[in-house]
């Protein structure tokens, strides 16, 4: 239970308005350190259900790929059980599959490597484009059936002529979006499961990485032992459930 | 248009390191002092608590404490031939964002340049002679010397309370510290940190090999300090999210956890958060600065009359004001004529990745810290014989590593491995706790040179419709060879630790605006002893406008082997001094050098 005083409120709300005018819309810091209650932002957990940003089709062909990309074994899930295609599906949905925050001013150019992407194509837009492509590829070239539908090794052969651009998608190499999807799977296998992809921390478990411990001072000069523990997630320790 | 805000002593752009610093020091002097800061507030129990602070995806990939290039960027070129491209998500460096500036995120490992590195042109030059030096590089002396320097070097490390172990104590050399540092007056204020397994293993092999190993010295704290300002901080618990993040824990030697504290409760201190400086204003005759005018977060403008203006934003932004406020003359590379702008540098780093046996080499990555490790300094200034070598500089080397972040980590990986399928997640299985990978294991110095500099973007403009600041900048000969060299004798000691395998990975050009090496940038407002040669006298005063001061990188001639922040809060110390002392005893004029 949160209970503000009034006396604090004063005290940290008072903070010298009669320097600048109410319609100034700078927050002054002055006398004293600032403290809100309630006021962290913690990231807001991704719930399993329906796909947000992906059709049906789309969201099947992606964790089709994810789990070639990370294919189960007998230990540790693969990139679809792990949950990857959910974690792209809600990244995409939000500020990342947007561009937010990125620089978007026009004109737009091609450029050399060495000064980064230029293209106003979003991830959003560009998994779209490239997901549509990468469909009708699949259909010509394997008797009309869709990626998802495809055997393992016809699978891991359109996915090697996506990283070797010799798929295009509107034109362009298809590598570019190999590249992006590549790293997003990874994201959604290693991140923190808050984000939909690495369920049970199944990824840590299998490198040995413990997660969000955050304290190790009694392990820093324990050199060449193997950390008993297991992974703990930052929305995932069993003293903050309720 | 803007509205008049009643006079200040002092306005402060940018509440960083810099700023702060100067802030604590000229309200000590009785000054009001109000600082404008682009980004928000933030401080350890609302933005980076414990419970959610250890998440990579949120700080590390999608970059949640940083200026966002929507705010501001920048464009970059290699060279004149080209266009400028605009930066649209950040790459080669990171740009902090709002109280603490880039010492929010910053790892903290606070060294102080070497003596020699004031004066590495004069250095180099009578030691190898002139023509040792390239035609187009622009390197020269700083117009001020280590002794000078030292007593503020010493004041920052006991307000951080930083770890480590001296090598030089007023002249006498001691065991176990950096033998080729500067004097110091007294030693660190806590002793180093403890060392996990790999970076121990580091600094055996560099013994073996007749090296002098030393622990890094770093601002996330071996034990619980309490600074000359009251402030307290508690001890690093190794967690492994240090640079990019904020500390949870208060052990990260940042503005929050050392001056901020008992700046804001000072009566004659404020700061205005969210408030965007757009210019520097001048007198009529252009000599004087009257103060500055902001935007705040709803569009409106304010201008903020001052006595004294200091600059103390970003080295990028430092430059950009000044240009955009019609501060000095820009510099041109054809003619090299003008000063702002010019001698702009950044870091030239390397590392070599070394995988080892995984049945008898557990390495836990994941127990750190950000300013952890051994280093040897061996190679670094002209701590060595460069005349076989045909480069000049070098860089300090050492196991780093300050995490073992998953993402980040398991592209780390024996070169040949598929880059998907089961053959890669069995070699990400087998080699993640075995694998000693420092992404700065190779620190080294990057000179200046005529055709690195920065100016105004011709196209590209910002959210107020300014021109973004343009980069032209590639590594050059001398760096290559330098990072070749650096980076192979780097990789002799990975390999003595025992490694399997060893991948090297030197600098390559051209300089690649995607690829991160440090956030180290610095030049373009430089410090010299006349106005035909820099932006800035000895104490950061322009030249051009006396009562301006700008603090911070951009006032470095060029780079040297090691990471800035000591040098930048010294030199805010120096000037800070040279204000209290000199310049307000007869304001508003250059202070004597």
């Amino acid at each position: 239970m949160r209970i503000i005083s009034r006396r604090h409120l004063l005290a940290t709300s008072a903070v010298a308005l009669f320097i600048l005018p109410k319609s100034s819309f700078a927050s002054i810091i002055r006398g004293a350190l600032p403290w809100t209650p309630g006021k962290s932002d913690p990231p807001t957990r991704v719930m399993p259900g329906p796909w947000v940003y992906f059709t049906p089709a789309e969201g099947a062909a992606v964790e089709a790929l994810a789990d070639r990309l990370i294919p189960p074994d007998p230990e540790t899930p693969g990139g679809k059980d792990a949950g990857c295609a959910i974690f792209i599906d809600r990244q995409l949905a939000g500020p990342y599959g947007r561009f937010d925050g990125l620089y978007m001013g026009a004109p737009f150019q091609p450029g050399t490597k060495q000064q980064g992407p230029q293209s106003p194509v979003t991830p959003a837009q560009q998994y779209r484009l490239a997901l549509a492509a990468l469909d009708r590829h699949c259909r010509a070239s394997y008797g009309d059936l869709p990626f998802a539908r495809l055997a393992g090794d016809k699978q891991d052969e359109v996915i090697g002529n996506l990283e070797n651009g010799s798929i295009k998608i509107e034109g362009r190499s298809g590598s570019d979006f190999f590249d992006q999807l590549l790293k997003d799977t990874r994201q959604g296998f290693f991140a923190d499961p808050i984000y939909g992809g690495n369920k049970d921390m199944a990824s840590w478990k299998m490198i040995g990485f413990p997660g969000a411990r955050y304290d190790y001072r009694d392990w820093v000069d324990r050199h060449n032992e193997r950390y008993p523990h297991p992974p703990i997630g930052i929305g995932l320790h069993p003293d903050w459930s309720l | 248009m803007s509205r008049k805000l009643p006079a200040k002593d002092v306005v402060i752009i940018g509440l960083g390191w810099t700023g702060s610093i100067l802030a604590q020091e000229l309200t000590d002097a009785g000054l009001d002092v109000v600082a404008i800061e682009r980004g928000p507030w933030r401080d350890t129990a609302s933005d980076f608590p414990p419970s959610y602070s250890p998440d990579e995806l949120r700080y590390r990939l999608r970059h949640e404490l940083f200026l966002r290039p929507a705010q501001a960027s920048l464009t970059f070129r290699n060279n004149l031939d080209q266009t400028a491209l605009p930066v649209r998500s950040w790459g080669a460096f990171m740009l902090g964002n709002g109280a603490g500036g880039a010492g929010v995120h910053w790892n903290a490992e606070t060294w102080r340049f070497a003596p020699t590195d004031f004066a590495f042109k004069s250095h180099v030059t009578q030691r190898y002679g002139a023509k040792v030096l390239p035609e187009d590089m622009t390197i020269q002396d700083w117009g001020i010397g280590y002794d000078e320097l030292e007593p503020h070097y010493d004041r920052f490390e006991y307000l951080c309370g930083t770890s480590g172990t001296a090598g030089n104590l007023k002249g006498a050399l001691q065991n176990g510290g950096n033998p080729f540092e500067g004097p110091r007056s007294r030693p660190y204020p806590t002793p180093a940190q403890k060392q996990p397994f790999s970076h121990t293993l580091f600094a055996e092999a560099a013994r073996n090999l007749g090296y002098k190993p030393f622990p890094q010295p770093s601002g996330n704290l071996s034990q619980a300090y309490t600074n000359p300002l009251g402030v307290q901080m508690g001890p690093c618990t190794y967690c492994g999210f240090c640079e990019w993040f904020g500390c949870g824990n208060y052990s990260k030697a940042t503005p929050q956890t050392t001056i901020l504290p008992v700046l804001v409760r000072k009566p004659n201190f404020e700061a205005r958060m969210e408030c965007e400086v757009t210019r520097i204003n001048l007198d009529r005759g252009g000599k004087r600065a009257t103060g500055v005018t902001y935007v705040d977060s709803s569009g409106e403008e304010w201008e903020q009359p001052a006595e004294l203006v200091l600059l103390c934003a970003f080295q990028l932004f430092n430059v950009q004001l000044l240009l955009l406020s019609g501060i000095g003359t820009p510099y041109d590379p054809k003619s090299g004529r003008g000063q702002i702008g010019r001698n702009f540098s950044h870091q030239t780093v390397s590392t070599a990745t070394g995988f080892f046996d995984k049945a008898k080499f557990n390495f836990n990555p994941f127990v750190s810290s950000g300013s952890i490790g051994m280093c040897i300094d061996e190679f670094n200034g002209d701590n060595f014989d460069h005349g076989p070598h045909g480069f000049v500089g070098g860089g300090y080397m050492g196991q780093v590593q300050t995490n073992g972040r998953p993402i980040e980590m398991t592209q780390q990986l024996p070169p040949g491995t598929p880059a998907w399928g089961a053959r890669w997640k069995q070699a990400v299985k087998d080699n993640y706790l075995s694998t000693v990978y420092a992404g700065t294991g190779v620190h080294g110095a990057c000179a200046s040179y005529r055709t690195n500099y920065l100016d105004l973007d011709p196209t590209w403009k910002d959210r107020f419709g300014r021109p973004l600041l343009r980069m032209t900048m590639d590594l050059h000969d001398n760096e290559l060879r330098m990072s070749a060299f650096l980076t192979d004798k780097y990789a002799e000691i990975i390999q003595a630790m025992g490694a399997n395998q060893v991948a090297k990975q030197p600098r390559k050009g051209p300089y690649d605006i995607t690829k991160y090496q440090t956030s180290h940038l610095c030049g373009g407002a430089i410090m010299g002893t006349d106005p035909g040669n820099s932006a800035l006298n000895r104490y950061l005063q322009s030249w051009d406008v006396p009562n301006l001061f700008v603090q911070g990188a951009s006032a470095f001639p060029q780079n040297a082997g090691y990471n800035p922040t000591g040098t930048v809060a010294a030199l805010a110390y120096w000037s800070a001094k040279a204000i209290r002392e000199k310049y307000l005893k007869n304001p508003g004029r250059p202070i004597d050098a």
